[in-house]
């Protein structure tokens, strides 16, 4: 069914609707008008958004009392009725922004006064917050993604990279200087190992990663579980499954003083960004990541060890989400449970899709994913409409942006000539 | 499917193409009304902000109190103490209408301090955390705010908090009873249990259950061994330490292993079975119905009869702690103004911990072993009956 979406683009035909110009281009205004009906990137990506508000303002017309009270009494003040949907809806989605970027009366309110600063950029910080791991996770996804590796054992990896960089964090006794950058390190390593574990039996064997990495989540969950409880793991004098906390000196120093939460963590998330985006294009290992997420027999003709590649983008995805676990407890948890990660590695998954695979969309795909979490916890507190709501406005964007053909029928749009959307995602069974 | 059609040709009617573009202008019309909209939510979302004063005092809900609870990662609906902190604040709401309550569930440990902090904001009247997970979260946000009231379930500060009332329960003490009492009622001369995870809150109620067997067992002078822990011999027990090895499903929501435990434990010779796992014991009650007649249970934390009311004809009583009364207490005290921070601990004696009837069991349970239990809970009352396991020989 999608061979005509993945095949090769349409021939240019199109471009002679519009009237030719002088030189037989058409005029910018018109490729500008022609790229807004069309189904490339920038427009699936801003409609799925878009339809995923409409659905959220659905649901939450259907589902809050003092709305639906209103509409049942649309004979006799049908303006009423409007205006209630209206400003319930304005609330619910101005709460998910003012608890996430910021909040304009608590801004003016700092700026006239000098003071409240705080909680100001208190929602900022905490997008930062929640953002930060889910890029690193999430640039692991991608990078295994665009390879055409399926690493799905992000929440695995996490977790693993989180209890070796906790280890490091107790065990070890050195200034911040050098302990830091041991834990950030020691976290990468941890995450490492995980992913070294289905890349060498993918390679050697030809177990399927996806397999091998959805199993492995279970076995570092357990893993978690019975150091919890356990020598030198356990805090001393607790007979609870909870770990020992970071010692001040590794824990990861605050960007914007010390009432924010906002910390080094989401500088290193940019930083693994930045690197992953030159790794996969600039370097020559990344190219043959390239080539082979491409087509590994295109790949393995032209002499690329793929075995070592599968080995290594398993190893580099797994050390990226090894440090999604540290900046999370380095940067605001400071302890394990049980609880520890969330859903961060499965989001991660989410975030890769969102982000096509690439740096700067996963970057932007997080954000957007964590101001909706950290907003959702605003509006429910402030309206009373569940985060709940969030959770569908996610699912709704990763639904149209994972079937763009749906958004292009839904919308009418054009094909895309030329950069249109390709994932980077080949069938399960290669 | 209607995908595969070729991209609309050039030579199309003028007419769809002039559809397109409608629907698209639509589309952009949309979007201005949405993004209006926010923009509108936005500022009036800002009204609600104080415009002078940092701390002008701002009433949450008009001349009302409001009771906030931040769920552990378990969440709202964990049928367990997530869900019974939460009941007990729509308990308080019906016997003081003034009061209104809300939640948030945490998804991981990260979400904590934002949660918490978001309540503060919203100037709860008192802020309802759950489990040792929370507990430095709670701490600070305490030592942070205060003046901000809070009460944690299943927790224990020493020393004391002035502006936190940590909630925990002897439940070795209703589950003595327990044990005693499946004892009593077990033909095979063997009883079962099997906990959530190995961790205080869930021990504490092995360990009392197998104490009422061993008790059963001595003043009886019969032989029914209990199954699934066997408590440490050596171990600081006033600490509240209830170290020793047992059967755990390390899982509080895969009912399929709590199936499996209990079938372990009925093939080993069990015919009564305590689970001590949340939402997983409902796995062990569809086991024991399996299993047939003859097979029994009780059900732990709530009464079984009405949260678990499909499998009542299952249970011989259920262990409970009361975490709906006393965090009900602490929400009305916190509403009243007579609030004290500092450590409550539920016991037989003052009813935060019991056993609930015997409903469908009200026939079968003979008179005199009623009359015995009775006379062990005024016996661990005034502190005669020890609730150690270790006090008595095992089987």
């Amino acid at each position: 069914m999608t061979r005509t979406e993945t095949g090769p683009p349409p021939a240019v035909a199109p471009a002679t609707a519009v009237e030719p110009g002088p030189r037989g281009e058409p005029p910018a205004w018109a490729r500008l008008a022609r790229r807004l009906v069309e189904a490339n990137v920038a427009v699936v990506t801003v409609l799925a958004l878009f339809t995923a508000l409409v659905i959220g303002a659905i649901l939450i017309t259907a589902t809050t009392p003092s709305v639906l009270h209103a509409w049942s009494q649309v004979g006799s003040a049908p303006g009423h009725a409007f205006y209630v949907t209206g400003a319930t809806i304005g609330d619910a989605y101005g709460a998910i922004f003012t608890g996430s970027v910021i909040s304009p009366s608590a801004l003016g309110h700092a700026i006239s006064t000098g003071r409240g600063w705080t909680g100001a950029f208190n929602p900022i910080s905490e997008t930062l917050v929640k953002a930060a791991p889910l890029i690193l996770a999430g640039l692991g996804v991608a990078l295994g993604f665009s390879t055409g590796v399926f690493n799905i054992g992000a929440q695995g990896q996490l977790i693993a990279g989180a209890i070796a960089a906790l280890y490091v964090g107790f065990a070890v006794h050195l200034p911040i200087g050098i302990h830091l950058p041991l834990v950030v390190l020691g976290g990468a390593a941890g995450g490492a190992v995980a992913g070294f574990i289905p890349g060498i039996l993918k390679a050697r064997t030809g177990a399927h990663e996806v397999i091998v990495t959805i199993m492995l989540n279970y076995v570092f969950l357990d893993l978690l579980t019975y150091l919890l409880t356990s020598r030198p793991f356990q805090q001393p004098g607790q007979s609870n499954a909870i770990s020992r906390t970071m010692p001040a000196t590794a824990r990861l120093p605050h960007l914007f003083g010390s009432t924010l939460r906002a910390n080094l963590g989401f500088v290193i998330a940019l930083a693994a960004a930045l690197a992953v985006a030159w790794f996969a294009r600039r370097s020559t290992l990344g190219f043959s990541f390239r080539v082979i997420g491409a087509n590994q027999r295109a790949g393995r003709t032209a002499g690329m060890d793929v075995r070592r590649v599968t080995v290594l983008v398993l190893v580099i995805s797994g050390a990226l989400a090894g440090l999604a676990g540290t900046v999370t407890l380095s940067g605001t948890d400071f302890f394990l449970s049980t609880g520890y990660g969330g859903n961060i590695g499965f989001d991660a998954i989410t975030v890769a899709l969102l982000g096509r695979n690439r740096p700067l969309g996963v970057v932007l795909g997080s954000l957007l994913f964590a101001a909706l979490d950290v907003g959702g916890a605003s509006m429910q507190v402030a309206t009373g409409i569940p985060i709940d709501l969030s959770s569908v406005i996610q699912a709704t964007i990763v639904f149209c942006i994972a079937t763009p053909m749906l958004v292009r029928e839904l919308y009418r749009l054009r094909e895309a000539g030329g950069g249109s959307i390709q994932l980077f995602m080949k069938g399960w069974s290669s | 499917m209607a995908m595969n059609h070729p991209p609309v040709p050039e030579t199309a009617p003028r007419a769809r193409r002039g559809f397109v573009r409608s629907r698209t202008l639509a589309a952009l019309a949309a979007g201005a009304l949405s993004a209006t909209s926010i923009a509108v939510g936005v500022a009036s979302a800002s009204t609600h902000l104080p415009s002078s004063g940092r701390r002008a005092p701002r009433v949450a809900h008009a001349g009302g109190f409001l009771a906030c609870e931040v769920t552990d990662t378990g969440g709202i609906n964990d049928e367990s103490f997530n869900e019974s902190a939460y009941n007990a604040l729509k308990a308080a709401k019906k016997v003081d209408p003034s009061i209104s309550y809300t939640y948030l569930s945490s998804t991981s440990t990260s979400d904590y301090v934002p949660y918490i902090n978001d309540f503060v904001n919203k100037h709860c009247g008192i802020i309802v955390t759950v489990g040792y997970d929370m507990a430095d979260a709670t701490a600070a946000a305490a030592k942070k705010y205060p003046g901000q009231k809070f009460t944690i379930v299943d927790y224990e500060y020493t020393p004391t908090i002035k502006n936190v009332l940590a909630l925990h329960y002897d439940t070795n003490q209703d589950a003595f009873l327990g044990g005693y009492l499946a004892a009593a009622m077990s033909k095979t001369g063997k009883v079962g249990t099997f906990g959530g995870q190995d961790i205080p809150t869930v021990t504490i109620y092995m360990d009392g259950f197998v104490a009422g067997v061993r008790y059963y067992d001595k003043i009886n002078h019969a032989h029914v061994v209990a199954l699934g822990w066997t408590p440490a011999a050596k171990r600081n027990y006033a600490s509240g330490s209830f170290a020793g090895t047992g059967l755990f499903t390390n899982n509080f929501t895969d009912q399929g292993l709590g199936k499996t435990d209990a079938e372990t434990l009925m093939a080993e010779g069990a015919d009564v079975i305590f689970p001590v796992a949340g939402a997983v014991g409902l796995g062990a009650a569809a086991a024991v119905k399996q299993a047939g007649p003859g097979h029994y249970m009780e059900w732990v934390d709530t009464d079984g009869c009405i949260s678990a009311k499909q499998y009542c004809s299952l249970f011989i009583t259920s262990v409970t702690k009361g975490i709906v009364p006393s965090v009900e207490t602490a929400v009305l005290a916190a509403a009243h103004g007579t609030f004290h921070g500092g450590n409550y601990i539920g016991t037989l004696a003052n009813n935060g911990v019991s056993i609930s009837p015997y409903h469908t069991f009200a026939s079968k349970v003979p008179a005199a072993v009623t009359k015995e239990l009775a006379k062990i809970k005024a016996g661990i009352i005034a502190g005669k009956i020890s609730v150690d396991p270790n006090s008595y020989p095992a089987s």
